[in-house]
């Protein structure tokens, strides 16, 4: 017992446990995610969704579960077998350990723990922060590339390509994005970031509205919001899947369990990211009124379950987005990334970069600035009557074809 | 396709957008409204076994019933026309002699064959005495081959409970039937 409270007290102990503890919290919402994007998908379609297995079907993500440890585990003869077995390994472990940087509910402060010491409910507090994130993110097409290359077959083949330039391009206005606020804020660490937005804006005394870098930063959230999709391929931006074309893209060979990783990895993937989000833009844990200095456990699991409501409406976001739009084409695709979303993304941190300069980009002048940008930029498209994927402009002159 | 003429072809341009349209943003949000609309509304799925669908046309041709006649006895005379013309040679009839004055011969043994039956209605139409009919219960459902392997009992079960209606006496082709008829609620749980 003695040896527990010890090791809940050290920070190191702490990131230990709260490590485990968050990847069996993390793999439980995964499974509801399943669920859950059944349900959506159902409901926007006037269907009902799963409600057979279990009361209102809530056992069934469990039924799958079982499917895949029963199905067969078939490994293409002709493929690349290390390389096969490693991909879906490498993606899952990607998909659990970029949730280590996120602060999930500040400091906690045991009660056998001495008088004004806590701790942090973050597993890693390490100084490059949100680049740790940048290369986690960017090392999960790894897996899908190694996924494909090892099928030796073709659908797979070209789900890598696709994954790989999609993702190749668009870490690029992500990491634009991500420097505006970085640069914002004056730290890589997001719980110094996240401290920064746990606060409101005051009116002579009153408090009038919640400091979050989205009221700060709005265009540069739609910014990342854009890639964050197509970061962690999920429609419209899943063209290294593309069940239609490709056939599951890049995990077409793969079934039972090692297929089971790729698709938890992908929900895992959009918590972190929904958890990122969260904390760079909506404040994580902070809502009015929450207490972000009190170290009471009565508080931190406040905070850490207003985090988790920010986490499920992502989430949910994602999904409904999902439903919502169709896929994009390939290039548009690449023509949104190149030809939108970088030059707005380095327009966007060229404003910051000034602001930051002569000390001012916690002003109304960061918003005001971005939504100009915004304006120019459509301003600009309207002048070129191209469309931000570019397609209208493209589009060949409609041609009469003459039958005889 | 020498008869093409120009006139026939609709050239379709794509409809010009407007500046804060070429972002797609008012579309997505638009999109985003239509499908949230769509998740509160009524559901068009059917819960199957506990919600039975109404037929949608009366003359749907399902399960057979065995007809009885006005004093209840089964009412085929045994004269094998149903095994004849059956294409699908479904039909098993032992005949025997009839213990009744007012006929010959009724079976002694009456299976049909609902794995391989077609549903061709052919048995029907050919009865001279209108004693086997085809239901518009389609609740044919079964864990063995055997259990749909329908015998004379069944048959004449199947008769009982649907003796409600005519199938097919003068119905309209297709229409929808008033919610009290009771046609086609699969009484297959009876049996
Ligand atoms: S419906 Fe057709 S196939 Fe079926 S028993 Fe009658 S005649 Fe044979
Ligand atoms: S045609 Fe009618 S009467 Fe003749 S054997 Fe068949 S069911 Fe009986």
């Amino acid at each position: 017992m003695e040896l527990i409270k010890s090791i809940l007290a050290s920070q190191v102990g702490f990131s230990v446990v709260f490590a485990f503890v968050l990847v069996n919290i993390i793999m439980l919402v995964v499974t509801y995610c399943i669920y859950w994007e059944r349900k959506i998908s159902a409901w926007i379609q006037d269907r009902h969704g799963p409600n057979r297995v279990g009361p209102a079907g809530l056992i069934q993500p469990f039924a799958d579960g079982l499917k895949f440890f029963l199905k067969e585990d078939w490994i293409p003869p002709y493929s690349d077998k290390a390389l096969f077995v490693m991909a879906p390994v490498l993606m899952f472990i990607l998909a659990l350990i970029g949730f280590a940087i996120i602060p999930w509910a500040g400091p906690v402060r045991w009660p056998w723990m001495p008088e004004g010491t806590s701790i942090d409910t973050q597993v890693a507090s390490i100084d490059i922060g949100i680049l740790y994130f940048l290369a986690v993110g960017g090392l999960t097409v790894y897996a899908i590339v190694l996924g494909a290359w090892a099928s030796k077959s073709k659908f797979p083949f070209y789900g890598g390509i696709r994954g790989t330039a999609q993702v190749l391009s668009y870490e690029i206005p992500l990491g634009l994005g991500l420097f505006v606020i970085i640069l914002g804020n004056g730290s890589l660490r997001l719980e110094e970031i996240l401290g920064a937005q746990a606060r409101m804006w005051q009116l002579g005394d009153a408090s009038i509205w919640p400091a979050w870098n989205f009221f700060l930063h709005p265009v540069t959230f739609l910014l990342v919001l854009v890639t964050a999709f197509a970061e962690t391929n999920r429609l419209p931006f899943d063209l290294a899947e593309a069940e239609q074309e490709l056939v599951g893209g890049y995990h077409t060979e793969y079934s039972a369990l090692k297929f089971g990783a790729f698709y938890l990895a992908e929900y895992a993937n959009m918590i972190t990211m929904s958890a990122v989000l969260a904390v760079l833009f909506f404040g994580g844990w902070h809502l009015p009124g929450v207490n972000g200095d009190s170290a009471s456990i009565g508080w931190a699991l406040v905070r850490f379950v207003i985090i988790w409501a920010k986490i499920i409406l992502f989430l949910f976001f994602y999904m409904w987005i999902r439903w919502t739009l169709p896929r994009f084409r390939y290039d548009q695709l690449m023509h949104l990334a190149w030809l939108t979303l970088v030059p707005l993304g380095l327009l966007l941190l060229t404003w910051t970069a000034v602001l930051t300069l002569i000390g001012r980009q916690n002003t109304w002048l960061a918003p005001a600035g971005e939504i100009g940008i915004f304006a120019l930029l459509v301003l600009v498209g309207a002048l070129r009557a191209a469309p931000i994927t570019g397609r209208q402009r493209d589009l060949p002159a409609a041609r009469i074809v003459q039958f005889d | 396709m020498a008869d093409w003429k120009d006139k026939d072809v609709l050239h379709v341009s794509e409809p010009k957008l407007t500046a804060l349209e070429r972002t797609y943003l008012p579309q997505v949000v638009a999109g985003l409204g239509t499908t949230l609309r769509h998740m509160f509304q009524k559901k068009f799925t059917l819960q199957y076994p506990e919600e039975k669908r109404q037929m949608r046309v009366q003359n749907y041709r399902g399960i057979h019933r065995l007809n009885r006649d006005d004093q209840g006895r089964v009412a085929c005379v045994a004269c094998f026309m149903c095994p004849s013309i059956c294409p699908a040679q479904c039909i098993y009839i032992v005949a025997g002699e009839s213990p009744w004055p007012d006929r010959e011969k009724y079976p002694v043994k009456f299976e049909i064959d609902e794995l391989r039956c077609i549903f061709c209605g052919m048995c029907e139409e050919v009865c001279p005495v209108d004693a086997i009919e085809l239901t518009s219960e389609y609740g044919l459902l079964g864990y063995t081959r055997e259990e749909m392997l329908f015998d004379k009992e069944k048959l004449l079960k199947l008769f009982d409970l649907t003796k409600g209606y005519k199938p097919r006496k003068g119905p309209k082709i297709t229409g929808y039937p008033k919610p009290t008829d009771q046609r086609g609620t699969s009484t297959h749980e009876g049996l």
